[in-house]
């Protein structure tokens, strides 16, 4: 999958769980967290999704790492997804 | 017969709009089904039932505002119900739905029920979408930036949100006409100071009294002024804490490095879906905390303090369109921790989609308000009456500890407890603060 493959559904999972918000007006460094405004609940949700969605394992130590658009993009290249 | 009346869903509530009935007259209902839906300040709420019977007279349809305590319906046993399915009816049923009646003199509450029902009753000519400000956070801060009205951008985003791009030609249409002021055609969420107690909007909305029931009343879809309904809600319920009940606060710091790290190892046991969030832990820590301390765990009524048997944690949760509830998670210290994983994933995602039942708005018997995620460390909070305390979980940090004369770098979150002087002592809350900490350094055992 490419990047701007990836891109978008990282957004519209975002999207999903954010709603109301616009994660595709985010850049690549900005914090998601604070950016869309999403807890702890809402990043898990967002990362069970993703990670369901491509088939993908990502551990919890990964998962506190993940913070913005480029992390999570870099992070699933580097999972060969 | 007994009867089914509008429940109380909040030391704030004085009235709901019954939104629809889910059973019909003449159908078998049994305690815990949910029979009714009610809108209040705090969204839709399922309303349900308390025993089983059949479901008898109803007095009120959708549309009507309803006083709390008001009968809305009758539920009789089987054998009541086919006794007067074949009687000819001889006198008025018990109780004929009354006039909603002025309610004893509670100005402050008074007033805030005419801006809730104002609010939540207020028709409006504009489609139910536009009835707030859709917009990401991000693009609310640019316009902070930019001093951009929100009232003026028109949203281009899915379900006309508001995105970065709208404030920026926005910001530089305002640049370009600077003088003009625009005005929206449509009210966006009406101001707060519209709904301010100070100042009732009776003649805004003038909801119609109860007992004109003559007018069909449309099926109910309104666009209700949430926000606003919301933050009146809140204030009665704050300003009613603040008055009457006198804080007492104590903190404490608690290392979780061990706690955190059993939580690791469990985690990595475990599927993605199936991993417990640190919230979890501690809530079922602070569950058994309570069960040592149980005075704690109750309510200051009429002058008496009241200890719950039930350990029911209002978990306070905020809403993305702003405003928080705090709906019950029942009996915490018997759940397992995949069953209380559970409940919280339940509770979060039925509150931010408005699908809360009535008993999760009348059972908590205390608050716990993390707001770790924030990066706040401590919270300091305000009790939610007529509870006795609650307690306050801050953010993880990484402190330096001093312990056994060594200094090591711990992770350390900060609880802190808000106690009802009337009711507890800080002897108490000291007690309890002990067996949180106690409580935390041996999870396994949770």
């Amino acid at each position: 999958m490419n990047e701007s493959e990836l891109k978008e559904i990282i957004i519209a999972e975002l999207a999903k769980i954010a709603l109301g918000s616009d994660p595709a007006a985010l850049d690549l460094d900005d914090n998601l967290r604070e950016g869309l405004d999403i807890d702890s609940f809402d990043a898990l949700n967002f990362f069970i999704a993703l990670s369901e969605r491509l088939h993908i394992d990502i551990s919890e130590k990964d998962m506190g790492k993940l913070n913005t658009m480029g992390e999570i993009l870099h992070y699933l290249q580097a999972q060969r997804v | 017969m007994s009867e089914f009346k509008m429940p109380s869903l909040g030391a704030d509530m004085d009235a709901g709009t019954l939104v629809e009935w889910k059973r019909k007259s003449g159908d078998p209902v049994k305690r815990g089904d949910i029979i009714a839906a009610v809108e209040t300040a705090k969204g839709v709420i399922e309303i349900e039932c308390f025993e089983d019977g059949i479901l008898d007279e109803i007095f009120f349809q959708a549309g009507q505002d309803v006083p709390v305590g008001q009968v809305l319906a009758t539920i009789s046993s089987e054998a009541e119900f086919r006794q007067k399915a074949s009687t000819p009816k001889v006198a008025e049923s018990v109780k004929a739905p009354e006039a909603a009646v002025a309610e004893p003199a509670k100005p402050a509450a008074q007033v805030v029920q005419e801006a809730m029902k104002a609010a939540i009753a207020q028709p409006s000519a504009t489609p139910a979408t536009s009835d707030r400000v859709k917009i990401s956070p991000l693009a609310r801060r640019v316009a902070e930036d930019l001093g951009v009205d929100l009232a003026t951008v028109q949203g281009t985003g899915p379900g006309g949100s508001i995105q970065r791009s709208d404030i920026e030609r926005a910001a530089q249409a305002k640049k370009a006409a600077p003088p003009e002021p625009v005005k929206a055609p449509e009210p966006v969420a009406a101001r707060p100071q519209e709904v301010a107690p100070t100042a009732p909007p009776v003649e805004r909305a003038a909801p119609p009294p109860v007992e004109a029931k003559a007018e069909p009343v449309p099926e109910v879809k309104k666009p209700t002024d949430f926000q606003s309904a919301m933050r009146a809600a809140i204030a009665a319920a704050m300003g009613k804490s603040n008055r009457e009940i006198p804080h007492y606060y104590m903190e404490t710091s608690i290392d979780m490095t061990k706690a955190l790290a059993w939580l690791e190892e469990e985690n990595a046991k475990r599927t993605i879906r199936d991993r417990l969030l640190p919230v979890v832990v501690l809530l079922k820590a602070v569950a058994k905390s309570l069960a040592e301390v149980p005075e704690l765990n109750g309510f200051w009524i009429d002058g008496q303090h009241q200890v719950s048997e039930s350990i029911n944690i209002g978990f306070a949760i905020n809403l993305r369109q702003g405003g928080l509830i705090t709906p019950a998670i029942h009996d915490v210290d018997m759940k397992s921790m995949d069953e209380l994983r559970d409940a919280v994933n339940d509770l979060i995602t039925r509150t931010r989609s408005n699908k809360l039942r009535s008993s999760e708005l009348t059972d908590a018997t205390i608050v716990v308000t993390s707001l770790g995620d924030r990066g706040v460390e401590k919270v300091f909070g305000v009790i939610y009456p007529p509870q006795v305390a609650l307690v306050g979980l801050g953010k993880i940090t990484e402190q330096p500890w001093a312990e056994n004369g060594t200094l090591s770098v711990r992770k350390v979150l900060t609880a802190t407890l808000a106690g009802d002087h009337r009711a507890t002592d800080g002897h108490k809350g000291g007690l309890f603060l002990e067996a949180l900490n106690r409580n935390l350094q041996e999870v396994e055992k949770l």
